[in-house]
């Protein structure tokens, strides 16, 4: 099981690789869209890539709800401890 | 006694002899668009790649795009209209039912009694009808067919939608297949998933328009994220399964025409198939926007015409859309 901080760091290096957004600006208190530039389709991809990475499923109906990074990494760790 | 039916014979290997695309006479800057979306030119160009787009005048009819992009093909295959068995038009925007538009392309081009029909795939139909076409070849059904995919989407999107209206237009291409000495046609994936048929589709039936107070035309919806995630990633699987198919690698591929339904997917696509950097990449959606079944004959032929791409490359198509439909298949370019 990743701890937060280790999910936190992963999706960090995802959205860097989709929206070229520096990794250390990824912070859990940052709102994909407002903070860090994100948009809905780049948002499409970040989701795609942390099901692979961290084994969970995010149905698109979830993805609305992931507003912030904290909000990602929240439901990351919750999904794949069930 | 009982009497023997003869088995029709065709062709081993088929390809594509010649292909041509019509453009529309008017071009459409987004910033024609932007005010009925209530957005910016820079709004759709990072969502979508679309710069401009061209839109059908009242003569570029659907009949009247297909005959000019038919012309085209038969002449870039060297092949005389009478010599067409069949003519398979995949189209969502002709807006007369029936009889098919493809039997009036077929007598304006001279090739009647050629058989003649059309067939609903959305933005997959063109690689439908490459399929169809080889197969007839293969059957020996025919010897040569005239596969076109064409659209007037502008007709059929709502101008003030802000999930479609800066991404649909019109256009039309059309292939020539044959028979061949050697295959030019790899074995065709394609599927649909009726699961997700509410993803993109007409607004409204018929039926509905016509017990509505003021009947009016029902236009194209989509659920653009949802379908991102599908065509981005679903499809690059359906890329690599018809490149097995074929018994060839990204490595062997020259050319990548996916359909051109916006750049995001194109370029999700290709960084999930992890196409060499030598491998062209059809990017025609920048400036003919989301042309459905149009789009990749369309995108060849610039490619081809452009010298992007030449005679004999090896390319790969994949076309995706409502239904959600799909089809895949490598071919030679003629």
């Amino acid at each position: 099981m990743a701890s937060t901080e280790e999910i936190r760091s992963g999706l960090a290096d995802i959205v860097n690789e989709v929206a070229g957004i520096p990794a250390d600006e990824v912070q859990l208190d940052k709102s994909f869209t407002d903070d860090l530039d994100v948009d809905s389709l780049s948002m499409v991809e970040v989701v795609v890539a942390a099901e692979e990475q961290f084994g969970v499923k995010i149905p698109d109906d979830e993805v609305k709800n992931l507003k912030t990074v904290g909000d990602a990494v929240a439901f990351i760790e919750t999904n794949q401890a069930a | 006694m009982t009497a023997s039916i003869t088995t029709a014979e065709g062709a081993r290997h088929t390809r594509i002899l010649g292909m041509g695309s019509y453009r529309p006479s008017r071009v459409v800057p987004n910033s024609e668009i932007v005010d009925a979306i209530q957005s910016t030119e820079e709004w759709i160009r990072t969502r979508s790649g679309i710069i401009e787009r061209r839109f059908a005048e009242d003569h570029e009819t659907v009949q009247m795009m297909s005959v000019e992009s038919s012309r085209k093909a038969l002449a870039h295959a060297d092949i005389d209209p009478a010599q067409i068995d069949c003519i398979v038009v995949a189209t969502v925007s002709h807006l007369m039912q029936t009889p098919a538009v493809a039997t009036l392309i077929a007598d304006e081009l001279g090739s009647t009694p050629a058989a003649a029909f059309d067939i609903s795939a959305a933005c997959a139909g063109f690689c439908h009808g490459v399929s169809l076409a080889s197969d007839m070849v293969r059957g020996g059904s025919a010897k040569y067919v005239l596969a076109i995919g064409v659209e007037r989407l502008s007709d059929i999107t709502d101008p003030t939608d802000r999930g479609t209206a800066f991404i649909f237009a019109d256009g039309a291409g059309a292939a020539v297949i044959g028979p061949s000495e050697v295959e030019g046609i790899g074995p065709v994936v394609w599927g649909a998933d009726g699961s997700k048929y509410d993803f993109i589709r007409q607004q409204q039936s018929w039926a509905d328009v016509l017990k509505m107070e003021k009947p009016s035309m029902p236009h194209l919806r989509m659920d653009g994220n949802p379908v991102f995630r599908w065509a981005s990633f679903e499809m690059a699987k359906i890329a690599s399964e018809a490149l097995d198919r074929a018994g060839v690698t990204v490595d062997d591929l020259d050319v990548f025409v996916p359909h051109q339904a916006n750049m995001r997917i194109i370029d999700a696509m290709a960084r999930t198939l992890k196409l060499p950097d030598r491998v062209v990449i059809a990017r025609d959606v920048a400036y003919q926007g989301n042309t459905s079944a149009a789009s990749i004959p369309l995108a060849a032929d610039a490619l081809l015409r452009s010298g992007e791409a030449k005679s004999g490359d090896l390319a790969l198509f994949i076309a995706f859309g409502a239904g959600l439909a799909y089809a895949a298949q490598v071919v030679t370019l003629p």
